[in-house]
C-alpha cells in the first residue's frame, strides 16, 4: 500500500499533512475483536504504570476499559503507520519509530519495553489478528481517504438528497439499466485488477475517437458491475472492438441489428467463472453479463455512441446490452476459435464478432454427420435472406449434443467446414432478383455463377451450450470483410 | 465498527463519483454560413454506396442544375465506414456546399 505517497495530482496536500504524529514512549494498537488483544490487557495495565503509553483502538473506543485509549476507528493512525497486525507495540522517541513487535511474545515485549515480568499469567506467545486497516474490504476506501488519489477523472459531487442510481440516469450515463455508482474507492479497487497504469491509453473509442485510458474504462467497468479480475478482459475487448478491421463506428451507426459479440477463450474463462454451458447466451452469469456490458458502456460514455444519435439501429437487439460468452473448450470436438485464429491452447483471448441473435437450428433426428451438416447448412442458407450471399457473415454455435455426432464420426472442424462450404455453394440462377416471385436477391449478373453463401472467412464456428438440447444456433453477422467488419481476436494480458 | 461503507454518505460527506464520460462537454460546432443561393456555387453530392442511392442523387443533381449550381459527385468506398479523411478534405477544398444523406 502506498501509505507514504506525496502530493496528490490536483496539488492538494498529500497524506503526510494528515499523518498522525507518533507520541513518544510506547504505542499499542489494538481492537476488541481480537482475542490476543484481550489477552494483553493486563500487560497494557502494567506498561501504563511503568511509563508513557498511548493505546489506539480500532473498533471500540471503550476498549480496553482499564487503560485510557485513543479512538482510531477512522483508522488514520493505523493506516499511516502501516499497522498490519493487532496488537502492534511500537517504541517511539522524538516522533520517530525505534522498534515494533506484533502479536504477543513475552520476550519481544520485554526487550522492546525494558520492563520485566510482563503478563506472568499469560502464555509465552500468541499470534495477533489482522489489523482493520488492511482488511481487504476497506483498503480501497482507506487509500482514497488517506492516500491521495492518483485518479485523473473529474469528480462529480452528488447532492445530499440525490439518489446515486437516479443521478446516473439523469446524467445519461446508463444503458437503461441501473449502474453501480463509480466511487473513487470502487474504481481504485477495479484498477487492482490490471497491472497496467491508470493513465495508459487503451484505444480510440468511436464515434468521437476519444483516447480512452485504463482508468476511464475501469470507471465504466465498475458501472457495468464487473469485478476487478474481469478488467483485463474488458480492456482486451475494448482494444479489439476499436480496431480499424472490426469497425466499431460502422457497427454502431448501422440500421442493422448487430452489436459486438464477445467470445472468450482460454483458462481465464474458467478462472472468472464464465459460462460456456447451459444458458451461455442468457442471463445469470456475472462475468458474461458485465464484461459485454462494460464494452457497450465504454462506447456510450467515452465514445459518445448513443441510440437515436450515431446509433441508428432500426430495431437493435437485446444483445446490445451485453453479449459475451466463453467457448466450451473442455469437451469440444473442434479446435477452438482462438486456436483457429492462431493462438496457443493456454492463451487467454477475446474475439469480437459483429452480430446478433441467436437464430435457432433444430435437428433432433439426425444421428449421422452427413445428415446433420445438411440441416446446419439449410438453416445457414437463410441467414439474412436465402437469396442473398457473401455480404453478411455468421457465427455457427454448435451445441454439445450436435458436436458429439460429429466427434463420434471423427469429423473435426476442418471437415465440418469443408462440408459446409460445399453445401453452402449455391446456384446463382436460383438466387437472382425476381426468382420465386421475390424481388430481393442477387443481381442478374450472378445468374450463371456458383455462389458461396459466405465470403471466405465469413463463417465462424464455435462450441458452446448446455449438456442437453439437440439444437445449435446461428449468430447472424453484419456486413463482412473490408467493407464492413472483420472479427478481431486480442490476447488478454494481466 | 468503522464507518467505511463505500456506498453511502455515512460521515455526512456527499457522495462523489467519477465522471464516466471523461468530462466531455458537448462541443458546440457552428455550421458554416449558409449561402443565400446556389447559383454559380459548386455543390458536392456524396454517395455513401447504399443500393439505389445513385438513383436518388441523379434526381437531386438535375434539380441543382436547374438552380444553376455546378455539381460534383463523390462516393464513399463503403456505407459501413466513415468517409476517408482524404475524401472529406477533397470535398471541403473543391466545394462550396455538400449534400450527404443516408438513403435507405
Amino acid at each position: 500500500m502506498g501509505n507514504s505517497a506525496g502530493a496528490t495530482v490536483d496539488g492538494s496536500p498529500g497524506p503526510s499533512a494528515h499523518r498522525p504524529p507518533l507520541p513518544d514512549g510506547l504505542i499499542a494498537v489494538v481492537k476488541r475483536d481480537c482475542p490476543t488483544c484481550e489477552l494483553v490487557v493486563p500487560v497494557l495495565e502494567q506498561l501504563a504504570e511503568a511509563g508513557p503509553l498511548t493505546v489506539y483502538t480500532q473498533d471500540d473506543p471503550a476498549f480496553p476499559e482499564s487503560v485510557a485509549a485513543t479512538d482510531d476507528t477512522r483508522l488514520a493512525f493505523s493506516w499511516h503507520h502501516d499497522i498490519e497486525t493487532v496488537p502492534t507495540l511500537i517504541l517511539a522517541r522524538d516522533g520517530k519509530e525505534e522498534d515494533r513487535t506484533v502479536g504477543w511474545s513475552r520476550p519481544h515485549w520485554e526487550k522492546l519495553t525494558g520492563v520485566d515480568d510482563l503478563g506472568p499469567d499469560l502464555p509465552e506467545f500468541r499470534p495477533g489478528c489482522g489489523s482493520l486497516s488492511v482488511d481487504p474490504s476497506l483498503t480501497s476506501e482507506l487509500a482514497v481517504r488517506f492516500g491521495g488519489s492518483v485518479l485523473q477523472s473529474r469528480r462529480v459531487e452528488l447532492a445530499r438528497l440525490e439518489d446515486p442510481f437516479e443521478a446516473a440516469f439523469d446524467r445519461g450515463w446508463t444503458d437503461g439499466l441501473p449502474v453501480v455508482p463509480p466511487t473513487e474507492a470502487r474504481v481504485m479497487a477495479m484498477l487492482e485488477g490490471t497491472s497496467r497504469a491508470a493513465d495508459d491509453v487503451v484505444a480510440e473509442i468511436p464515434p468521437d475517437l476519444h483516447e480512452a485510458t485504463v482508468e476511464q474504462i475501469a470507471i465504466n467497468a465498475v458501472m457495468a458491475g464487473c469485478r476487478p479480475e474481469y478488467l483485463p478482459v474488458v480492456l482486451a475487448a475494448v482494444e479489439a472492438a476499436c480496431t480499424q478491421e472490426f469497425n466499431m463506428h460502422g457497427l454502431l451507426a448501422t440500421t442493422f441489428f448487430s452489436g459486438p459479440i464477445l467470445v472468450v477463450n482460454g483458462p481465464i474463462a474458467k478462472r472468472l467463472g464464465m459460462n460456456s454451458g447451459g444458458n451461455a447466451f442468457g442471463q445469470g452469469n456475472r462475468a458474461n453479463m458485465t464484461i459485454g456490458r462494460a464494452l457497450q458502456l465504454v462506447v456510450r460514455n467515452l465514445g459518445g455512441g448513443r441510440p437515436g444519435e450515431v446509433d441508428m439501429a432500426m430495431l437493435g437487439s437485446p444483445g446490445k446490452l451485453s453479449f459475451c460468452f466463453a467457448e466450451r473448450e473442455h469437451d469440444s470436438p473442434f479446435s477452438s476459435l482462438a486456436a483457429e485464429r492462431g493462438f496457443g491452447p493456454y492463451a487467454d483471448t477475446v474475439t469480437v464478432f459483429a452480430g446478433s441473435g441467436p437464430t435457432a437450428i433444430i435437428d433432433q433426428i439426425s444421428r449421422t454427420p452427413e445428415s446433420l451438416v445438411r440441416s446446419l447448412a439449410a438453416c445457414l442458407r437463410s441467414t439474412g435472406h436465402p437469396k442473398l450471399a457473401m455480404g453478411f457473415d455468421a457465427m455457427l454455435v454448435v451445441s454439445p449434443e450436435h458436436g458429439r455426432i460429429f466427434a463420434q464420426a471423427g469429423w473435426d472442424k476442418d471437415r465440418l467446414r469443408a462440408e459446409l462450404d460445399e453445401l453452402l455453394t449455391m446456384s446463382g440462377a436460383e438466387m437472382v432478383r425476381g426468382v420465386d416471385g421475390i424481388e430481393e436477391g442477387l443481381p442478374e449478373a450472378f445468374a450463371d455463377e456458383q455462389v458461396p453463401k459466405f465470403r471466405p472467412g465469413g463463417l465462424q464456428i464455435v462450441h458452446a451450450g448446455g449438456d442437453a438440447g439437440l439444437f445449435s444456433a446461428v449468430l447472424d453477422g453484419w456486413v463482412g470483410g473490408n467493407i464492413g467488419s472483420v472479427p478481431v481476436t486480442v490476447e488478454i494480458r494481466p | 465498527m468503522t464507518a467505511t461503507n463505500t456506498n453511502s454518505t455515512t460521515d455526512g460527506i456527499p457522495l462523489v463519483v467519477l465522471d464516466p464520460t471523461a468530462g466531455k462537454a458537448a462541443t458546440d460546432v457552428q455550421p458554416a454560413p449558409r449561402p443565400s443561393g446556389l447559383s454559380g456555387l459548386t455543390v458536392g453530392l456524396l454517395d455513401i454506396s447504399k443500393p439505389r442511392g445513385n438513383v436518388f442523387l441523379d434526381q437531386v443533381e438535375s434539380h441543382l442544375d436547374r438552380l444553376g449550381a455546378k455539381v460534383v459527385r463523390y462516393r464513399k468506398p463503403t456505407f459501413a465506414k466513415p468517409a476517408p479523411v482524404d475524401l472529406r478534405h477533397e470535398i471541403a477544398v473543391n466545394c462550396d456546399a455538400v449534400i450527404e444523406a443516408l438513403a435507405d
